[in-house]
């Protein structure tokens, strides 16, 4: 694998050095906090634009590489988790971000989020869940509450929402959060716990859509009469997966924080421990030499 | 050149020229092995060969064939007819006893078929594989080691060299334990010495392929290795047939070579990681067969959309949908051009043989470098599993090393040029004034910003389309094989090149003035194409897929789209087998009586 890491200034980045574009999203969108926070968070960091890579797919919340001044690509609906895992596996010098909604990452790239969790890519993937298809103009989305109508359940919807936790920790996922817009200490917390830890870390964020769902969230926001409970881990062990289990089964709004985290190796770590044995054990032999003997075993 | 008909085999006192052997039996029976290790002997004695299988796509069982044609000159296509039928059932008796050229020899196992037919000079003997084998390896062997006894019987029978083969036994079966090997050897000794009166014996003139290091192997191992040739380190894909070889090779390889190919959950996320390998900066590979590159065809229109390289193999199978998975079809030609969404300028290659998909795979990669978008390499399942003997590649001319630019990329930097070429720059590059680019699929303006302005779209879409436009006059012309101009030019793509060759020369020999020539480079074509064809009366196309509603194969309808030439016209066919030569002779005669 590569380690061409370019020699970097090691200042730490002003918020107007972060900021690109200025997000296009709808006033008082859940969105603009989880900016806000990843900006703390890489200043907290002392990351520079050249250690990272911003990557997305389709949804408001899929902007946001357009929003940050660092490498980054918008890419198709739902297949931004495996892009990631194409940039993760070949470039382990760079820190890989995923920002997607709850369509991108349940719907349509569901089956991805299932396996790069189990393969514990070592990427941070960010879901603004805002429990509605927004950019599209309020359809149902897989997060969407029983009964609660859009275009496409003018009736109110009728299918089971899945329930992210239950979904990440089912999958294999070795670091899940839940975090609020409305909490930015909270997510700055959260966040930097998931940008430190080796593997596939996962934060649901509940992002509000202001246009097509506003108020969804009112029942964790305390000034709205709502109550935020974070997860307290003095009692709530991280490691025990059963645990975890419990409380995401927890009615909604449920609690916050980190619900489990697990430091099995990472896919990136496995795979480089297979290259160092495998090229351990040939010793010191060139590349075309090493085809050269492929060559032989078909004289 | 062989004549139709009769047997080379008629004159035992001859020194043969070529023969073609056609073992007939059930999946498993191994014969697949036995004719890989007569084609792997013909590399090491100088001989050429072609080999040809068919498979059935069940999971267990079910007749399959493989016929080696080995030759003492060139060979140049696995044979229409067989000269020795080797019978392991009666089915396999019934089914390909017609395929047999008058007066040739079929082997066949006595406790298997029971009724023969004497017919056209066909010389028959009766042999008991079964019992022999049994005999020679021990009560156990059941159905066994029967593919091995006959390989000993087609060494003795052609007085092949024994020692080299026994060679090979050693090196495919010696990591499998010594008892397998130890019966293995047995059978051979057993078929090595099996006497029967009515046993005739023949002599190859001596091989004619000078070269020293020669290879025998089969098209996918080649195109896997000349990706790693070409600079590939990574990779993703999902299992499909005839795909999957090149997979498990490049899984098995890549390692070696500090790089990772990576099984991914289904075709789109494996095409997805492969261009998020090309994103960061290395020249990556993902492939599949038709239904998958369906499924990746989405990202390739990204891929031209962002303007980022990216390699797409396509080993073809017969289709549509799961078709005839273990069958040959080139009817993916206008899926690999236009497949996708809106208009999305690709490169689309083919390699001719086996020993083409090692240089195609280079070539492919320059391809994608210089021009920024994917390039789809259209292999096929005869091609992907026949073996052929070449001349090894010497890799100090032909190696390019992986390459990481993560350089300044200067002031005047633009993600995307209207006047020059797209060169991304990867995550990790420094950036002039502290701008940092994005990628993306939105139409863009020269800055990578989502723009949807009228001019700009069509800019844009000029730019894209204009790169391969100049691709196009750097291609060189095809070779033509015989004459500049004339009545009749016969164009093949893809794994049909032998069959086309030999056509052209079976045209000749009945007096017509026949050319061939071999497209490599399909989309973009190369600009002097449709001057080329004006030189003749009559372009016959030899393509295997559905010649359509129109009367054209694929290849044909983009060539009478592109030049407007009433001359091409069609030889197509879908029975999932590859060209014979006779087939393609037989439509130049049905069109021009």
């Amino acid at each position: 694998m590569s380690d061409n890491k370019t020699a970097q200034p090691a200042e730490k980045l002003t918020k107007k050095q972060l900021k690109a574009d200025h997000p296009t999203w709808c006033p008082a969108c859940g969105d603009f906090a989880v900016l806000a926070s990843f900006f703390n968070v890489i200043q907290k960091l002392e990351l520079t634009q050249t250690d990272f890579v911003c990557v997305a797919g389709i949804g408001c919340s899929s902007r946001i590489p357009y929003f940050v001044n660092s490498h980054g690509i918008h890419f198709i609906h739902g297949r931004a988790v495996p892009l990631a895992t194409g940039i993760s596996l070949s470039r382990p010098d760079q820190h890989v971000f995923v920002f997607g909604g709850d369509g991108d990452g349940f719907s349509i790239g569901g089956n991805h989020l299932n396996h790069a969790a189990r393969k514990n890519i070592n990427l941070t993937y960010i879901i603004m869940d805002n429990f509605v298809y927004g950019l599209t103009k309020n359809q149902t989305s897989p997060t969407t509450p029983i009964g609660r109508r859009s275009k496409t359940d003018p009736n109110g919807s009728v299918d089971r929402p899945i329930n992210p936790m239950m979904q990440l920790l089912g999958s294999g996922a070795t670091f899940i959060g839940r975090s609020h817009a409305t909490h930015v200490k909270h997510m700055n917390e959260i966040f930097e716990r998931a940008i430190n830890h080796n593997g596939f870390s996962v934060v649901e964020v509940l992002s509000e859509c202001t246009m097509f769902y506003p108020g969804a969230f009112d029942a964790a926001i305390p000034r709205k009469g709502g109550e935020f409970n974070l997860i307290d881990e003095e009692v709530h062990d991280t490691a025990c997966i059963n645990d975890a289990f419990e409380l995401a089964q927890l009615e909604f709004p449920g609690k916050f924080g980190v619900f489990y985290q697990d430091d099995r190796p990472s896919k990136n770590d496995l795979e480089q421990k297979w290259i160092d044995e495998v090229q351990g054990n040939l010793g010191d032999i060139s590349q075309q030499d090493l085809m050269r003997k492929s060559f032989a075993t078909m004289h | 050149m062989r004549s139709v008909g009769a047997s080379p085999l008629a004159n035992p006192d001859e020194a043969l020229r070529n023969a073609v052997i056609r073992l007939a039996g059930n999946s498993q029976d191994g014969i697949q092995s036995v004719g890989g290790m007569l084609g792997r002997l013909a590399g090491r004695t100088a001989q050429e060969v072609m080999t040809y299988m068919t498979i059935p796509s069940t999971i267990s069982g079910g007749p399959s064939i493989f016929q080696v044609h080995l030759g003492s000159g060139e060979v140049l296509h696995a044979g229409d007819d067989a000269d020795v039928l080797v019978a392991f059932y009666q089915h396999s008796y019934d089914s390909h006893i017609g395929a047999l050229t008058d007066g040739g020899i079929c082997l066949y196992d006595t406790e298997k078929v029971e009724q023969i037919k004497n017919e056209r000079g066909i010389h028959h003997i009766a042999v008991p594989f079964t019992s022999a084998t049994v005999e020679a390896i021990g009560g156990t062997a059941k159905d066994r080691g029967k593919n091995i006894f006959v390989l000993g019987l087609l060494c003795s029978m052609f007085r092949l060299d024994k020692k080299k083969l026994v060679g090979i036994i050693e090196a495919q079966f010696g990591k499998k334990g010594e008892d397998i090997l130890r019966n293995c050897l047995n059978a051979f000794d057993a078929g090595f010495a099996f006497q029967t009166t009515d046993l005739r014996q023949f002599q190859f003139a001596p091989g004619e392929a000078g070269h020293s290091k020669r290879l025998s192997t089969d098209g996918n191992t080649m195109l896997g290795l000349g990706l790693i040739a070409a600079g590939v380190r990574y990779g993703a894909g999902y299992p499909i047939t005839p795909w999957s070889s090149i997979m498990e090779l490049l899984r098995r390889e890549l390692p070696k070579y500090g790089g990772v190919f990576m099984q991914a959950e289904d075709e789109l996320a494996a095409v997805a990681i492969a261009l998020g390998a090309a994103y960061a900066g290395h020249l990556a590979v993902t492939g599949s067969s038709g239904p998958g590159l369906s499924l990746k065809s989405e990202t390739l229109g990204y891929a031209s959309m962002a303007e980022l390289p990216l390699l797409v193999i396509n080993v073809q199978r017969g289709g549509p949908s799961t078709g005839l998975p273990t069958s040959v079809e080139q009817s993916d030609l206008l899926q690999a051009i236009y497949g996708s969404h809106g208009d999305s300028p690709r490169i689309v290659l083919a390699p001719k043989n086996v020993e083409d998909c090692f240089y195609i795979a280079l070539e492919a990669a320059q391809l994608a470098r210089r021009c920024s978008c994917p390039v789809i390499i259209l292999s096929d399942q005869a091609l992907a599993t026949r073996i052929e003997a070449f001349p090894e590649p010497n890799l100090e001319e032909h190696w390019i090393e992986p390459e990481l630019d993560l350089s300044d990329r200067g002031e005047e930097f633009k993600p995307y040029p209207i006047e020059g070429q797209t060169r991304h720059a990867p995550p990790g590059t420094p950036m002039h004034e502290g701008t940092f680019p994005k990628v993306t699929g939105l139409e863009h303006n020269e800055m990578g910003h989502p723009s949807g302005n009228p001019e700009n779209h069509q800019m844009m879409n000029d730019k894209r389309r204009n790169k391969l436009v100049k691709l196009a006059a750097d291609l060189p012309l095809p070779d033509v094989y015989r004459e500049e101009d004339g009545e009749i030019l016969l164009l093949g793509w893809g794994s049909s090149y032998g069959p086309v060759r030999e056509a052209c020369d079976r045209l000749r020999d009945k007096g017509l003035c026949a050319s061939a020539t071999h497209l490599r480079h399909l989309h973009p074509l190369p600009q002097q194409m449709g001057e080329l064809m004006k030189k003749y009366e009559h372009v016959f196309v030899v393509e295997l897929n559905d010649s359509g509603l129109y009367g054209n194969g694929q290849l044909a309808t983009i060539l009478r789209a592109a030049y407007c030439n009433p001359a091409i016209q069609s030889i197509c066919k879908t029975d999932g087998l590859a060209f014979r030569v006779r087939e393609i002779v037989e439509g130049v005669d049905q069109f021009l009586a």
